[in-house]
């Protein structure tokens, strides 16, 4: 007996020294993002997305450097700042490099500044920062770092982008934006308005209005209301609850016009618009999906879908993420130095396979792309959202979106 | 002048929506003595049995047979879990329904997930029933009105002029009385609970395909409910009526105009000290 356990204690020794010995080849990724609570299935979806990614463009495709493999470490962080710069500390105890976060600007803010500061002390073990969908526009400008990424159009681009398309419609007289009352919720509102008065002074704003997050059960009245006021369109930043609450509602009591929003897509909300919302609901966003950007980008979905049967490809720049790190890294020929690959990002020109130019701009390293404003329908719809048969089919494209927008970032270089 | 009509009705809907929850919570209340902390919780298991069975069978299927199915459940709760806290005093048994309620709700997002479910109007309610001055009134608020008051009707009518009305009526009152005239006292507790939660399903039911099927839709409700019963007066059935239509129209006309305590204030002749 006694001989069995120390056969077993040796054998389970070599075993984890071996296997760390076998990990310590993988480049990490730490995935700090919620992977419990309310926002859970956001977190999870993402981290599959993310899995996926690196499986199917980097470690099937041979790996980097001569076959080193990317690996996906996840963190759960409850969607709470402190919790995340406790898993970021055991990240990097860990030796990871590389940090992906896109949940919450408040974690975001939260994370880039302590980033900051632990590569400000520990010059020898640095990490990154690859922010894919915060999008508060503060990360990008007063508190922009070296070593901080967004993937994502910030909020402010999406606007811009979103208030183009808008403009273009000559019949359009008068707008009305609702929100969520919180941060994100006021940012869009006062990038809605700017936007708007500078681009179509003759639009008038008849209402701007903010609701509390996730506590409305009717959102009757708030339609009456904009139907009352003869809006033309509907701007708004909900998402979840509030948005199919909002978008429903709507529809249901007579508004007639389009509803511009940044969320209305994936995670049951698509399936539970279902044939309501159709030609209605107009949404902004990154990569083409229908029609799909290129045959290696169908591929790649096709793929996903054999692996995840339930999931949605619904933040296609994570893929961008995984494609521009493992370009910078190999031209950079090393991973473990993470300023060769945070110059060889600055700059960075990238085909993305979503069918769009990405350029990551070096004085604020925010991600400069195409952007799309696409339709919920299921017409000429080829990859549809949860099952439904519905998805965002795309309608009009801004080139290379605020490619020359002003930046308040004072960039300080190692 | 329109929209104050248009409003009335709205409000309406939602009064009597909060009415269906608070006549089983305030019917329990009076019986037991307790204050049931998962009744929002069978509202919500309500609408996704309802959103289930509406797959197969249809929606009208789905929206009888889910409050049965929840009542069932909720004489169950009552008979081998309410029952045997009972003994312990009150705070026990707030306990007990208060982990209930959390635990249906990670139940739910157990087996349902966590996304919203697409539990819509039926095709033949999915138009509008007349508008006024360019808002629409959808035929389903309609069916909403008349279904429940229908059931406010039916629930005063057994409750006032029938012979089970009146022992329950009596048994509220006088339970020993009552059990030594040779009633099951318990069996009516556990049937009131029954009713009660189902009620709650029927509401879940119907409000799910408007207010939406998702996992804090008991959260969201939960709290205005017992505000509801309280100002109705714990246990009166009219007061919870009068408490859920006073709500339900003070709520709507609230989000609907813009009117800020300053604004009241400063017709009140009031200015606000230069600073």
């Amino acid at each position: 007996m006694k001989k069995m356990v120390k056969l077993g204690v040796v054998s389970t020794l070599s075993l984890v020294i071996g296997a760390s010995a076998a990990f310590a080849e993988n480049i990490k990724i730490a995935f700090i993002d919620p992977l419990s609570g309310p926002f859970a299935s956001t977190g999870t979806n993402g981290l599959h997305q993310f899995e996926f990614a690196a499986d199917h463009m980097v470690n099937e495709k041979g790996g980097v450097l001569g076959g080193t493999n990317f690996e996906i470490v996840a963190f759960d962080n409850k969607i709470s700042p402190k919790e995340s710069l406790i898993q970021l500390q055991v990240a990097i105890d860990q030796g990871i490099r590389y940090i992906a976060q896109g949940n919450s600007s408040g974690v975001a803010n939260a994370l880039t500044e302590a980033i900051a500061k632990h590569n400000r002390r520990n010059p020898d073990s640095r990490v990154l920062f690859l922010n894919y969908a915060a999008v508060d526009p503060a990360l990008t400008n007063d508190k922009c770092n070296f070593w901080h990424f967004r993937f994502d159009a910030n909020a402010d681009i999406k606007m811009d982008a979103l208030t183009d398309v808008m403009s273009a419609d000559e019949s359009l007289k008068k707008v009305y934006i609702i929100g969520q009352d919180y941060s994100f919720g006021k940012a869009v509102a006062a990038a809605a308005v700017s936007n708007l008065t500078d681009k179509r002074p003759d639009v008038e704003i008849v209402g701007n209005e903010l609701h509390p997050i996730g506590k409305v059960k009717d959102f009757t009245p708030y339609s009456r209301k904009i139907v009352a006021s003869e809006a033309d369109a509907v701007i708004t930043g909900n998402w979840g609850a509030d948005m199919l609450g909002l978008g429903k509602s709507l529809i249901e009591n007579g508004y007639d016009g389009p509803i511009f929003t940044y969320y209305a897509a994936g995670s049951g909300i698509t399936a539970a618009f279902g044939d309501t919302a159709k030609g209605r609901i107009r949404l902004i966003s990154q990569g083409a999906i229908n029609p799909i950007g290129s045959d290696t980008a169908r591929e790649t979905y096709n793929a996903f879908k054999v692996k995840y049967p339930e999931g949605n490809i619904d933040q296609s720049r994570i893929f961008n993420v995984i494609g521009m790190l493992s370009t910078a890294i190999e031209a950079a020929g090393t991973a473990d130095d993470v300023v060769a690959v945070a110059s060889q990002l600055e700059g960075m020109e990238y085909d993305s396979m979503w069918g769009t130019k990405l350029f990551m701009r070096p004085q604020d390293h925010q991600i400069i792309q195409n952007l799309n404003v696409g339709v919920h329908t299921n017409d000429d719809v080829e990859f549809d959202y949860d099952n439904s048969g519905y998805g965002i089919v795309t309608e009009s494209t801004v080139e290379m979106a605020s490619m020359d927008s002003p930046t308040t970032c004072k960039m300080k270089r190692p | 002048m329109e929209l104050i009509l248009v409003n009335l009705i709205d409000g309406l809907v939602t009064g009597l929506l909060l009415f269906m929850l608070s006549a089983g919570l305030t019917l329990i209340f009076s019986m037991m003595g307790v204050l049931n902390f998962a009744h929002a919780s069978f509202y919500m298991l309500g609408a996704y049995f309802a959103y289930q069975i509406s797959i197969a069978l249809g929606f009208w299927v789905g929206l009888l047979v889910a409050p049965l199915i929840v009542g069932v459940l909720g004489a169950g709760v009552e008979r081998y879990g309410l029952r045997r806290v009972h003994q312990y005093g009150h705070v026990p048994e707030l306990i007990f329904t208060f982990g209930l309620a959390l635990l249906i709700e990670e139940l739910v997002q157990f087996v349902w997930g966590k996304n919203q479910m697409p539990y819509n109007i039926p095709e033949v309610l999915n138009f509008t029933a007349f508008s006024i001055a360019g808002n629409s009134i959808p035929a389903y608020k309609i069916f909403m009105i008349f279904t429940s008051v229908a059931i406010f009707i039916g629930l005063l009518y057994i409750l006032t002029k029938t012979r089970i009305g009146m022992i329950i009526q009596a048994a509220l009152s006088y339970p020993r009385t009552v059990e030594s005239l040779g009633h099951n006292v318990p069996l009516i507790f556990m049937g009131v609970f029954g009713v009660g939660t189902a009620l709650a399903g029927v509401g879940g039911g119907i409000a799910g395909p408007v207010l939406g099927t998702f996992p804090g839709m008991a959260f969201v409700l939960g709290s205005i409910v017992f505000l509801t019963i309280v100002i109705g007066g714990l246990g009166s059935l009219w007061g919870a009526l009068v408490a859920s239509l006073l709500i339900g129209w003070i709520t709507t006309f609230a989000k609907s105009y813009n009117l800020a305590m300053s604004d009241i204030l400063m017709r009140l002749a009031y200015r606000p000290p230069k600073i």
